[in-house]
Formats: C-alpha cells, structure tokens, sequence
C-alpha cells in the first residue's frame, strides 16, 4: 500500500509554519496563533491514521514512501515507520498541538515568528522519525537544530547567547562525525551495489569488519551520546533547558533528546551491533553514572528548570541502559521510558513556565506555600512530580520497571544502581515540590499568585490523562513495538562481521 | 606553413565579440550622457549582458539539437573551445554581473564620488575577460583574458579616488596580481619549454611522453599552481583577499568576490587536465597543502574580524580551500580517470563552486540593501537587531549564513557533503576530518550573524533604503538557493554533463 501519510505529517506543519511567517507583525498576533493551531492540530490529525492504520504483527516499515532525489549518489527521499518511530511521530505532532498552545497569552514578541519556528521544528522532527535513507535523515538531524537555534537565543533567558551557541556547537560537532560515518557506509557499500546505497535499511544487512565497525560506532557515539545527552556530554543540556522559553524547554525535553536514543535504536545497534556489544560495558557504565550521579546533582539545584534538566539526563540514562541490556523487556521498557518521558518532562516543564510566567523567577527559594494560593496548579504539579519520580500508576514507573526488571537479569548490580533512582528521582522532585508548594506563603509575590487559568488546566489535563493512561494500562503503547523490537534484537544477535576471504 | 591560410571561424566566439562592440559602443555613448545616475549607460549594460545570454542560448540550442549533451566547437587553431562547460558558467557569469550591478545601483547611485558610466563599461571589460577565460584553451589565451579581467577589477576597485582604503586595496591587488601573473607566465614559459606547445591539448598529451624533462616540468606546474593560487586567493597567497574586500567599496568587492570565482574554476579545470597525466603526484601534493591551510587561516581569522566584508573575504578563502578539496581528490588516481569514471569529482567541485557564488552574491546584496549615503553597513554591528529592522532581510541573511556554514537542509550543505563524498571516495580520511574540524571552526562566525540579526537589539536604526527592485532581486536570489537546496540534482546534473564534456575536451576529443 503506497501512502502519502507520512510526506503529510513532515510537510502540514512546516506549510503551516510559513503561512504563520506570512502573516507578518505582532498587530496580527491573534491571526498567527489561529493559524499555528490550526496547523498544529492538523498536523496531529494526519499522523492519527498512522496508528490506527498500523500493522503491529509485522516488522517491516510500514506507510513507505520512496522517490528519487540525487539519483547520482542514490539519496533517495524514501520514509517509512516501524513499531519504534510510529509512537513519536504521534507524540511529537501531540506535543506541538500543547507548546503552540503554552505560548499563547505567554509569548508577545515576534508572536508568528515563535510560533512558525515550532511548526517547522514539528515537521522536520517528524522527518527524523520516518526517514529511512542516511542523508534523509541527516538533513532533518541537522536541520531542526535551526528553529531551535532561534528559539533558545530569541525568547530565552539572560544567557540564551551562550546557551544558544553551545547548544549549536555541541551538537554540530556530534553530527559532523555522523555524516562521516554515513559516507564511509556509503563508499563501503559500494562493493555490494554499483553507485553505493545511503539506505538505512541496506547499511543494516551489510557486513562490516569489527575494526570498521568499532569507528562507526564511536562516531554514531559521540552524535547520538552528545543529542541524548549521556555523561560526560551532557552540560549544553542544562544550559540549554534554563534558557530556553518554557515552549523550547518542553520540545527540547520531550522530542530532541529523543532523537539521540532513536539514533541508537536506528544506527548503532542494527548497523553495527558486533561494535554495540564490544562496547556494551562502557554504555552501561556511562547510563549508569548518568542514573546516579546525576541524579545526585539533580538533588543540589537551586533552580527549579536546572533540577528537572538534570532530572532528564538521569531518566535518558535509563533508556540507553535499556538499549544496551540487549533483551526485549530492556528495549522496550527503554522506549516506554522515552514515551513517557516526552508526557511527564514537557509537564514538568509546563509547570515551571506557569510559575515563571506569573513570577519571573525560578529560583526555589523563591516560593513557598503555593499551594495556598493555586490549589489546582498544585494538585497537578504533585501528580506530575509523582510521575518523574516513578510513582506505580504512573507512567514513569513502567517503562523504569521493565528496564530495571531487565537489568536484574542481566547483572544484579547493574539493577541494583539502576534501581537508586527510586530514591534519588523520589527525593530531589518531592524535595523540590515541597519546596515550592507546600509551607506558609513564603513573599507578597506568591501571595498574588492566581491558580491556573482554562487554557493552562486544559495543557495539564491532557498530558494527566496521557501520564494515568499509561501508567494504568501500556499495552496500547508496547504492543505496537513487540514485532520490531524483536526483530531487531534478532537482528543484533547475529553478528555481521565480515567471513575472512 | 603559409600555404593555406584557413579564416576561422568566428561563430562559437559571437558572444564575445557581440560583447566587446557593445562595450565599445557603451563607452563612446556614455560620453553623450549627461545624468549623474547613468541610466541609460546602466540600461545599455543590463540589455547588453541580456543578448549575450540570449546568444549563447541560441548557441547551445543549435549545439543540443544535433542529439547531444556533449558536444564542443573549437576554434582558433584549438585555442578556444565552446563546449558545455563554457556556456553554463557564461550563462552564470552574466547573471552574476547583472545582478552584481543591480544590486550596486543604490550604492554607486548614493555617492557622487564615483563615476557611474566608466564604472559600467568597466563591468562589461572584465565580463569579457572572465569569458575569454571560461572559453580559454591557451596559455596565452588564459592569460589574456585573466589580465583583461584583472586590470578592469583594478580600476574599478581604486574608482572612488578620495578614498583612501580603496585606494590602498587597489594597489595592493595590483603589485600582488602583478606578481601572481609573473609567476602564471613563468610557469606556463616552463611547461612550454619542455612540450613546444601552448595549447592544453596538445600539452596533455605530450607530457607523458616528456618524463626526461620531469625537473622542468614540475618547476613549471609550481609555478602554475602558485599564479592560480594568488588568483583564487588560497593561503598562503591570500593577503590580498582580505584587504580588497574590506578596502574596495562594497559594489567592487561583489565584484570581485562573487563573478570571477566561475572563471577561476574554468581556468582551474582546464590546466587540471595536465593533472591527468604523469605529473599527478606533484599537483596533489600542493593542492591538499593549499586547501588545508586555506581552511584554517579563513575559517580561524574569520573568527577575529569585527567588519562583515572582511569577516567575508576570510570565509572566501576557506570556501576556495574546500572547493580545492574537491579537485584534490580527483587527481587522485589516473588510473580511475582511464576507466572514466572520475569525472564526478570535479563535477562536485564545480557544484561547490557555483553554490558558493550565488550565495556570496546575495550576501553582498544585503550588506548594499542595507547601507545608504554616507554609511557603509558593513561592520558586523550595523547587523544587531536586524530582525525588529526588517525581517525579512534578517531571515535572508539566516538563509545565507547557515548555507555558507553547510548547515542542511541549505545548498551550502550539499556543496560541502559532495566534496565530503569525494574526500572519502578517495580513501582520505585525514582529510575529512580536517575539513570537517573547520566547518565546525568555521559555523560559529556565521552562527555569529545570525545571533547578531535575531539576539541583540538595534544599534543602528536608520531607515532602510534598499530599493524595491533591488530587494525583489535579492529575494529572487535567495529562491534560487533554495530551490537549489530542495533539488541539488538539477545543478549537479548539469556540472556532470560540463565536466564530463570538458574532459572530452581535454583528452583531444572533437578535433
């Protein structure tokens, strides 16, 4: 079956986003916010028919789309979901609909610009799901690190200049290395088809010396390590996340580190998984200390975005953790992780942006006794904390569970460390919310405060519901990965090093 | 010898001579003219680059209807050809002059110090100069026409006379050109000696046979590639760059930057075919040296410049690196060109070649939009802010600046990923990773811009002038890059057709 669903879901939101442009000046702010949500719930609407529509038996990329773009090199424009990606195309384009809706009374300056800049970003990360050819996908890699540049340096804190270019540097580097990496495949794959093929799905069947292998992987490494962010490459992240107006701190938390750990899922494990497991007990380590150390900064932040930054680095270890236990629950306990994630970090965020747009500040110190005077902020805040610190109904405890279910198996003190998060993410987000919500009213300032208005309630209401939803009952989510999780691990378990002519 | 003295034939050289008349013809109109503006002299000029345009189109019609992408006249007893290659960078050597000179009319038009029509036909001199070059298949043909476009750029650079700057970069240019054309000539006088011939062709196919000259020879390819060097602006012959864009007034600068750049690489792909042959080894070795130390010194002082045309020009000299990079690669292995699949190679170099001039192009547009009488806009201040000035020339710029940083989904992306691809077709990882080293050095100064037009608020906030014509031609410009971006296949269908036509050319084909 040939369908256009997934060229739809790239291409809605980014012709949504110049139509936003067009509309020019801030006097049209009220037409440029219509027309982003319109753009942004269409946008939702097409990839819709990508789960109902989706064979979950199979294995094969489903909704392929192909045709030829420099056929010299044979680049081809081809798409295509699998049980991983269909889940984030849909989360993305969801938590587009939510951050278009979060800027609305909150952003004043350059309104279509903000939001045109997150329809694009939409569109090109959808890209980076479904794209099935290397450059493909390096085009959109690359690409949605524009609109990002922007957000961060235009509508960012006092340090977006830094944090905007660090961020920028930091992940171009990862990415240049990449792009080698891709052309080395290229140029290899040139014994096995005239011309060489840039298909992701070719470069997985294609066999490779482990010593080929080995460089591969580090450059896959250090692009996707630099995106998730793991430990040591981690610091443009919290710089990055404090910056940032609270609409860039929701996608940046609940998509762009995504990519990263897709990367892993796409590139390094099926492209080169002699490599992966050669290098197996490094990954481990480094998710390890990304879980605990972590997490042990995430407990002395001062700053409210900084400590759920950090916070995001310690859940994302758990994922590559996941990734590098080689076993179905590890793999898809990861990628519920990563669902889950995108739902309790982009609220987590929201929440913070709520505060800060009614006190400017997010400093802990700050406040206190907010409960008093935003009831139902602060009911909603609890059940979201509850959820980064992976409360059972929740969310956040499934996919943790699996993977620490995972890592028992596979070595009980890898369990053993991965499972102080229980602790640790209990005790810095409850640390903090009692903090901020609970005691008398700390100033003048917090006694001012007005609880949470419709439009807010709705944002938070939504992703509850997604957060409970999951948490109560994941099968709608993991049943779709069961076919291509497996198949990939298969895929991983046979080694494709090159027989000795 | 005398026994049959043949008349060439004139047909494949019209677009010349029709432009030489015109130019004739403009400078002795241009005296009748009165305005201070010139706008018949200007008028003239486009209309003149229009029938050049539409000549040569006429031609490759006649040329592609004989049922092939490859075909190729020579004229001259062989020292001018007419093939693919030549038409195509004609083609973009008018567009980029016309709209070199559209762009300038606001500019020139704002100060009264510079003479409007001499600074046309000017224009037109050195448009003939890079065609000779384009078409060149001489060593004194190549000459002439390099010296012709060089002696126009001279001029036109020390045309705002009270202005010292300008005058200390026309200078500058001239003793540094003078030098560079020494070198070219006694390069080519080198190569001469040991073949006895002039012409490429014949040179290509003689050197094999010369290996007993080889000390000659090489001596000669040096001093070759040191000329070419000095033209190109590649370090460590680069001084001049710097000082001519920074110095000159911003029309001239274009100029220079932007136009004969597409000469520059003709000029480049026809001496490589002596690369084919026995002498390989020694071109590579110079031209990685070349390339690699281009990108360093452009991309690293780039990063120091506070003057955006400077800041520019050091980004022209990382640019002719990587582009050099590209050619590197594919004198690699003659063994390879033999069974004639090397071609693409260079077919990326020129790809890079021709991204590079049509954004180098709209950037200098902007940089004149936005400066007006008495203010130059060209330091990288006057851009803070540009966003809350005018959007629209602000998300051009980002356009522009993530393109020349090869930031994708842009066509400065596909530029540098094709010489990428060369780079590791060869096996030179090495020097992948040095360039890849660079562009990372090398975004932040453009990513600068970009920081400067959206991050920081207005320090100059005088109207902007820029003209409606002028911003629509920009506009246009920036369309075509980004057609470009969306469809690299067009543009790099095309340079294969020209590069495989001109190697047909090379190896003695349609004699």
């Amino acid at each position: 079956m040939y369908s256009h669903l997934l060229s739809l879901a790239i291409w809605t939101p980014i012709v949504a986003g110049f139509l936003v442009l067009a509309t020019g000046s801030d006097r049209n702010a009220g037409v440029a916010r219509g027309i982003a949500l319109i753009g942004a719930l269409l946008g939702l609407a097409v990839t819709l028919p990508l789960y109902t529509g989706f064979d979950p038996a199979t294995s094969t990329m489903q909704f392929v789309e192909i045709l030829r773009w420099i056929p010299f090199l044979n680049i081809r424009y081809a798409l295509g979901v699998d049980g991983i990606s269909v889940l984030f195309v849909i989360l993305n384009s969801f938590i587009t609909v939510l951050v278009i809706l979060a800027g609305w009374k909150v952003v004043e300056n350059k309104v279509a610009q903000y939001n045109a800049a997150f329809l694009i970003m939409s569109g090109l990360m959808n890209g980076i799901f479904t794209a099935l050819d290397g450059i493909l996908f390096y085009v959109f890699f690359e690409a949605s690190l524009i609109p990002l540049y922007i957000i961060v340096g235009v509508w960012g804190g006092p340090r977006r200049v830094y944090a905007a270019i660090k961020f920028f540097l930091y992940t171009l580097l990862g990415s240049l290395l990449f792009l080698l990496a891709l052309l080395y495949l290229h140029v290899e794959s040139m014994q096995y088809v005239k011309g060489g093929t840039f298909s992701i799905l070719d470069w997985q069947r294609m066999p490779l010396t482990l010593e080929a292998q080995g460089w591969l992987f580090l450059a896959f490494l250090i692009a996707f390590a630099v995106k998730v962010p793991m430990f040591p490459v981690h610091t443009w992240l919290p710089d990055a996340h404090v910056e940032a107006p609270t609409g860039g701190s929701v996608v940046l938390a609940a998509i762009a580190l995504k990519l990263g750990a897709y990367g892993f899922l796409r590139f390094s494990l099926p492209i080169t998984p002699d490599a992966a497991h050669e290098y197996a007990g490094l990954l481990i380590a480094l998710s390890l200390i990304a879980v605990v150390y972590i997490g042990l900064i995430a407990l002395v932040q001062t700053d409210m975005k900084k400590l759920v930054a950090y916070s995001s680095i310690a859940h994302m270890g758990f994922v590559t953790l996941g990734f590098f236990l080689f076993s179905a629950l590890g793999v898809e306990g990861a990628l519920v992780q990563m669902i889950s994630h995108g739902f309790v970090s982009a609220a987590m965020f929201l929440c913070i942006g709520v505060l800060y747009d009614r006190m400017h500040s997010r400093q802990i110190a700050d406040y206190g006794g907010v409960i008093n005077t935003m009831p139902r902020f602060a009911a909603l805040f609890l059940f979201f904390a509850m959820a980064n610190a992976g409360l059972p109904a929740t969310s956040g405890f499934v996919g943790e569970f699996m993977v620490i279910l995972a890592a028992v198996k596979f070595n009980f003190w890898v369990a053993f460390a991965a499972a102080s998060t229980l602790i640790i993410g209990a005790a810095y987000t409850l640390w903090m919310y009692k903090r901020v919500i609970f005691g008398a009213i700390a100033n003048d300032h917090v006694r001012a405060l007005t609880d949470l208005s419709r439009r807010e309630t709705l944002i938070l209401v939504l992703l509850a519901l997604c957060v409970l939803g999951m948490g109560l009952y994941p099968a709608p989510f993991t049943e779709v990965m069961h076919a291509s999780v497996q198949n990939l691990l298969d895929h991983i378990a046979h080694s494709k090093i090159l027989p000795i002519r | 010898m005398f026994d049959r003295f043949v008349i060439p034939s004139f047909a494949p050289a019209i677009p010349e001579i029709f432009l030489l008349v015109m130019a004739c013809l403009i400078l002795l109109l241009d005296l009748a003219v009165k305005s201070p503006r010139r706008s018949v002299t200007f008028a003239l000029t486009q209309l003149t680059l229009l029938g050049c345009a539409v000549i040569t189109l006429y031609q490759v019609k006649l040329s592609l209807a004989d049922a092939t992408m490859f075909y190729a006249e020579r004229t001259f007893g062989g020292m001018f050809v007419r093939d693919p290659l030549a038409d195509f960078l004609k083609l973009l050597t008018y567009l980029a002059v016309s709209l070199t000179l559209f762009y300038s009319r606001a500019y020139l038009n704002a100060r009264a110090a510079i003479p409007k029509g001499e600074y046309f036909v000017l224009a037109l001199f050195a448009t003939l100069g890079m065609m000779v070059m384009i078409s060149g298949n001489h060593f004194l043909v190549l000459y002439l026409g390099l010296e012709i476009l060089s002696l126009s750029l001279y001029a036109m650079i020390a045309m705002n006379r009270d202005c010292p700057t300008a005058t200390e970069a026309a200078m500058k240019y001239f003793v540094l050109g003078a030098l560079a054309s020494g070198l070219l000539l006694y390069g080519m006088s080198m190569l001469y000696g040991a073949t006895g011939s002039l012409e490429l062709t014949d040179i290509t196919n003689l050197l094999p046979f010369r290996q007993h000259d080889r000390t000659l020879i090489v001596f000669g390819i040096v001093f070759l590639v040191a000329g070419l060097a000095f033209k190109l602006g590649l370090a460590p012959f680069h001084m001049w760059i710097p000082d001519v864009y920074h110095g000159a007034p911003t029309p001239a600068a274009l100029f220079v930057a932007a136009a004969p750049k597409l000469a520059a690489f003709a000029v480049l792909m026809r001496l490589l075919v002596l690369g084919q042959t026995a002498f390989a080894d020694d071109w590579q070795s110079m031209l990685i040296l070349l390339a690699v130390l281009s990108m360093l010194v452009g991309n690293v002082i780039a990063i120091a410049q506070t003057n955006i045309k400077r800041m520019l020009a050091y980004s022209a000299i990382s640019h002719m690196g990587f582009m050099l990079l590209g050619i590197v690669t594919g004198v690699v292995s003659p063994e390879r060109f033999e069974g004639g699949d090397n071609f693409p190679v260079y077919s990326f170099a020129m790809f890079y070649a021709v991204s590079y001039v049509l954004t180098t192009l709209a950037a200098f547009g902007v940089i004149l939009l936005l400066s007006r009488a008495g203010f130059e806009s060209d330091t990288l201040e006057d851009f803070k802010g540009l966003n809350r000035r005018s959007p629209w020339l602000a998300a051009l710029m980002l356009v522009l600046m993530f393109s020349m940083a090869g930031v994708p989904p842009f066509v400065g992306f596909f530029a540098k990923f094709f010489v990428w691809e060369a780079v590791m077709e060869a096996g030179y990882v090495w020097l992948a990773l040095a360039a890849l080293l660079f562009s990372l050095i090398g975004a932040f100064y453009y990513l600068r811009v970009v920081w400067y037009m959206y991050f920081e608020a207005p320090v100059e906030t005088g109207p902007i002038v820029g003209g409606r014509l002028a911003t629509t031609l920009v506009s246009g410009n920036v369309a075509l890059i980004l057609l470009l971006s969306l469809f690299p296949k067009f543009l790099l269908d095309i340079s294969l057709i020209c590069v495989y036509g001109a190697m047909q050319v090379a190896a003695g084909a349609f004699h």
